[in-house]
């Protein structure tokens, strides 16, 4: 495979291409799903193509194709050099990119047990064990349980001599249990909603989740949560749950630190951000106790943000986001980089599959733990909602106001989680909800949380991301705004 | 590989020689797109893709499983045919799995426009410098999109089911952005002759120059006309609930609801998947024709869609609406139509007190699922009406709506027009003036 992304390139390079760079990948996906007491999904696919991304007349052009030949790289080469001639009708400006330097290097991602080595009966075993134990539970209407395993083998050349291979598997596992009733529908998923906990490991994250112990719970607040009281309006202290913060720090931190979307280039469809390149190192994103970085070396941990290059051959950076509460960085690549003026881009360029470019994306943007158990924290709330696992998410195109709602609540009075609550959402301005953080749960409440599904660009791409948080506590925030009238 | 019907044939001819299940299914597909993006008045990103797939569904007695791949040599052909036996057979035996279905009978569906299928990067390229020029025109920053591609799909089993369709896709999408106002317009079409790149850039740069220094205006019901893109994309959350399977299951707003009247006398909504400003194929992802479905006549909700095995479990007849099995989610209509009627934008303007004229949403949510309470913002030219007049721009707006309540309050619809969104499949559907739609909350913009 090597000599034939190294003839596409070449090819490139000699139609005229300034810059080029090759990625080859190999996707292997395998997913299994049950829902009330069968199987419902049993599927395995496997993708495998090459992508070309140049730059020529100072403009760029990409083109992939699956016909893995050498005629067939080396016409998808050309037509990337044709396509960027036809970009550069209507340049501005030549692309400009930050340095980076040559890497040769072979990675291959921690994964303690291969997925695709466990006996497809057995997990489908297992989930049925998982139905089962949602359904013993009567007033449970649908069980829903589900694995996904991928393993991505990808190869990147480029014309200044990078030679990466990387090697990865991610394992997703989860259920949930819905129960209709009385004109309405509850949802109670674990560990996470989106299909549960996703990772980059191997099984061993589906040995670690526990699902069959975990079921009757879940199933149990899934009926309970019919004879639950609404949700109030009002303003209120809130506690969030860690999955639930990973989701507000993806929406309201993540996504406005792509500098991509900040110069204008999502405007179209992802949109942009208020973070505005005169607000970096100057603008109070947080409270003092708030400290967020994006990162992707696998010492922060197995998240989907996790490995060893971006898909531009730069090495994995950590980069504070915020600091102290202080905003003091964006998500880069090299062309953006080089556009605000930075010696080199923090590597957050990644692209789907092998048929579409990179695009700066989310590695793990992570709150880093505080201190104390979500007990205490519990304790030390007078009057409160805590909240849990995300049900519906939405934010403006520029991230200033958003709106979430969770599949469960718990009213938290005189430092006492009392009475389930239905239905909580709550909602804010961004900067405004960040800087009434006044405390974050340390390390031992501390979860990487994997999201599988984040869609940006056109023509659309979903990548992974990875977001570590603990259980936080924010002050005098809007509440039950889903149902207000 | 570009898949033509005697390619997909050969194809199917290996797959049956390499398949050893009782019985096989072959989904085929190849696509040819590409997709000229731009932004700050330059063409930022410019890709091509080829691409094509072959996906094996084994059965193996009353068990069934898939397999994908995107390689054709033999080895690969051979190796995807093992998978999906050997996964079907490491499977509890499922009593309600149907053979695969026989040969049907297509009506055809002329979709494919050659001069779409041809169109160049050069060509693109033009057509976007075009947009830019108007926009510069107006001091004005332009992003959005030209693509167009070509793509077929075939599904052939072994019990000589063959279907296959082929067809063109063009879509123009752009934003122009002023210093505090920014305006959106979109299209999609088989045939890329009627997109009209000039008119949608000039539509955009329109409402953006129209909505500059945007005013704020207090959270609250109002009065709303929707235009089509934000019709669709409210719909968009409430047409999946249509699946049969969602309702036997007991997860759609429709449950206990089928035969009742839930919309206004003037809602009548059907699926069409020949209806001329339509897209995609005239068959289902296993292979059954599509039929017409009314799915709701004067606000009553007649029907639902049913794959097969829906249909056998809540005793009626299929309508082809399945996705490819196995799957959790049955079925759901994909080709909406929603009637309409003769009145104008204007129309709905004039005869509007106090209201807010909403071009685009986003970030579109569901926040419950029985009362199909939405929640999202409106984005790109939102107006604030006055006396029967576009008055002035004003700052975005965060909505909970239930959509089931809105279609009961619509005053006034314009004529049905192809409509392409940003959160929905392409649908057919009018701009509606709307009473009491709920606004929740400002943004900053």
């Amino acid at each position: 495979m090597k000599d034939l992304a190294q003839s596409a390139l070449d090819t490139a390079v000699a139609r005229g291409a300034t810059y080029a760079e090759v990625r080859v990948m190999d996707l292997r996906e395998r997913y299994l799903s049950t829902k009330n007491g069968r199987p419902a999904q049993v599927r395995e696919s496997q993708s495998y193509g090459l992508g070309v991304r140049v730059v020529a007349d100072g403009a760029w052009g990409f083109a992939s194709t699956d016909d893995l030949t050498r005629p067939g790289v080396d016409k998808a080469a050309a037509l990337a050099v044709e396509i960027a001639r036809a970009s550069a009708l209507a340049k501005k400006q030549d692309v400009q990119l930050a340095p980076e330097e040559k890497h040769v290097d072979n990675w291959v991602a921690p994964c303690r047990i291969a997925p695709f080595s466990i006996p497809v009966s057995s997990c489908l075993d297992l989930l049925l064990k998982v139905d089962a134990e949602l359904r013993r539970v009567q007033g449970v209407t649908l069980a829903e349980a589900a694995m996904d395993f991928r393993h991505i083998e990808q190869l990147f050349l480029s014309s200044n001599g990078s030679d990466i291979y990387q090697s990865k598997t991610q394992t997703g596992a989860g259920f949930v249990a819905t129960s209709f009733a009385a004109n309405e529908i509850h949802k109670r998923s674990y560990p996470n909603s989106f299909g549960g906990q996703y990772q980059t490991k191997g099984y061993e994250l589906v040995e670690e989740l526990d699902l069959v112990g975990n079921a009757p719970r879940h199933a149990e607040e899934c009926v309970a949560l019919h004879k639950a009281d609404q949700c109030p309006s009002g303003v209120k202290d809130i506690i969030l749950g860690s999955s639930q913060l990973g989701l507000q720090i993806h929406e309201s931190v993540g996504h406005p630190i792509e500098l991509d979307r900040v110069l204008g280039t999502e405007a179209n469809f992802a949109g942009m951000s208020f973070l505005t390149l005169e607000k970096l190192n100057h603008l109070k994103y947080a409270s003092d106790i708030v400290n967020v970085v994006a990162d992707a070396t696998p010492a922060h941990g197995p998240g989907l943000g996790t490995f060893a290059y971006d898909d531009e051959g730069v090495p994995a950076h950590a980069t504070p986001i915020i600091k102290d509460g202080q905003f003091v960085g964006y998500l880069t690549s090299r062309e953006t980089a080089a556009a605000v003026g930075q010696a080199r881009s923090n590597g957050a360029m990644r692209a789907e599959s092998w048929n579409r470019i990179p695009l700066i994306r989310m590695t793990n943007v992570s709150i880093l733990p505080g201190s104390g158990k979500l007990d205490d924290l519990i304790a030390s709330t007078d009057d409160g909602i805590y909240m849990e696992t995300n049900r519906s998410w939405s934010i403006d195109d520029r991230r200033y106001n958003f709106q979430f709602g969770t599949e469960i609540g718990w009213e938290i009075k005189g430092g006492k989680k009392t009475r389930m609550l239905k239905n909580p959402s709550y909602g804010g301005i961004t900067t405004e909800f960040w800087n009434s953080c006044d405390a974050i749960c340390g390390p031992e409440e501390w979860t990487l949380w994997g999201t599988p599904n984040c869609g940006k660009g056109q023509p659309m791409q979903t990548m992974g991301t990875g977001h570590g948080a603990s259980p936080a506590r924010f002050r005098q925030v809007k509440v039950g705004v889903a149902y207000s009238e | 590989m570009f898949l033509s019907r005697q390619r997909a044939e050969e194809l199917f001819k290996k797959v049956l020689k390499y398949s050893t299940a009782d019985e096989t299914e072959a989904m085929m597909g190849s696509t040819s797109y590409s997709l000229t993006r731009f932004a700050n008045n330059t063409i930022h990103q410019n890709v091509s893709e080829d691409g094509a797939y072959l996906s094996v569904r084994a059965v193996a007695g009353q068990r069934t499983a898939r397999a994908s791949t995107n390689k054709f040599d033999e080895a690969s052909i051979r190796q995807v045919c093992e998978a999906a036996l050997s996964l079907a057979r490491l499977q509890p035996s499922d009593p309600d799995l149907l053979p695969v279905p026989g040969p049907q009978t297509f009506r055809s569906i002329e979709r494919h426009y050659e001069e779409t299928a041809a169109l160049t990067p050069q060509a693109r390229a033009e057509t976007v410098k075009s947009a830019i020029a108007r926009a510069e025109k107006d001091h004005l920053t332009a992003a959005g999109i030209f693509s167009s591609g070509l793509s077929a799909q075939a599904i052939f089993n072994s019990r000589g089911l063959k279907s296959f369709h082929e067809e063109t896709l063009s879509e123009f999408s752009v934003t122009m952005l002023g210093e505090s106002s920014s305006g959106w317009a979109k299209r999609t079409s088989p045939n890329w002759h009627e997109l009209e790149p000039e008119v949608l850039a000039d539509r955009a740069a329109t409402k953006a120059l129209a909505s500059r220094e945007p005013r704020e205006v207090p959270a609250g019901k109002y009065t709303v006309i929707l235009e089509p893109a934000a019709v669709l994309d409210l719909l968009g959350f409430l047409f999946f609930d249509f699946g049969g399977l969602a309702v036997h299951e007991k997860r759609s707003c429709l449950t206990d609801r089928v035969g009742q009247k839930i919309f206004g006398e003037n809602i009548n909504v059907r699926d069409d998947v020949f209806h001329p400003l339509q897209s995609g194929a005239a068959s289902d992802g296993e292979g059954i024709p599509r039929r017409r479905v009314k799915l709701v006549e004067k606000g009553v909700v007649k029907n639902l869609v049913y794959a097969r095995q829906t249909a056998r479990l809540m005793k009626t007849q299929p309508t082809g609406h399945g996705f490819p099995l196995p799957n959790e989610y049955g079925e759901a209509p994909m080709n909406i139509v929603m009637d309409g009627s003769r009145k104008t934008a204007e129309d709905m303007i004039r005869s509007t007190e106090r209201g807010i004229l909403v071009t685009r949403l986003w970030y579109i949510r569901e926040v419950d699922p029985y009362k199909k309470i939405l929640t999202g913002m409106t984005r790109d030219g939102t107006f604030w009406i006055e006396g029967g007049e576009l008055r002035y721009g004003v700052k975005n707006f965060r909505f909970n709506q239930s959509v089931i309540e809105m279609l009961n309050q619509v005053e006034m619809m314009g004529p049905p027009q192809r409509t392409s969104g940003e959160e929905s499949f392409d649908m057919v559907v009018p701009a509606m003036k709307v009473r009491d739609f709920n606004f929740s909350s400002l943004t900053k913009f």
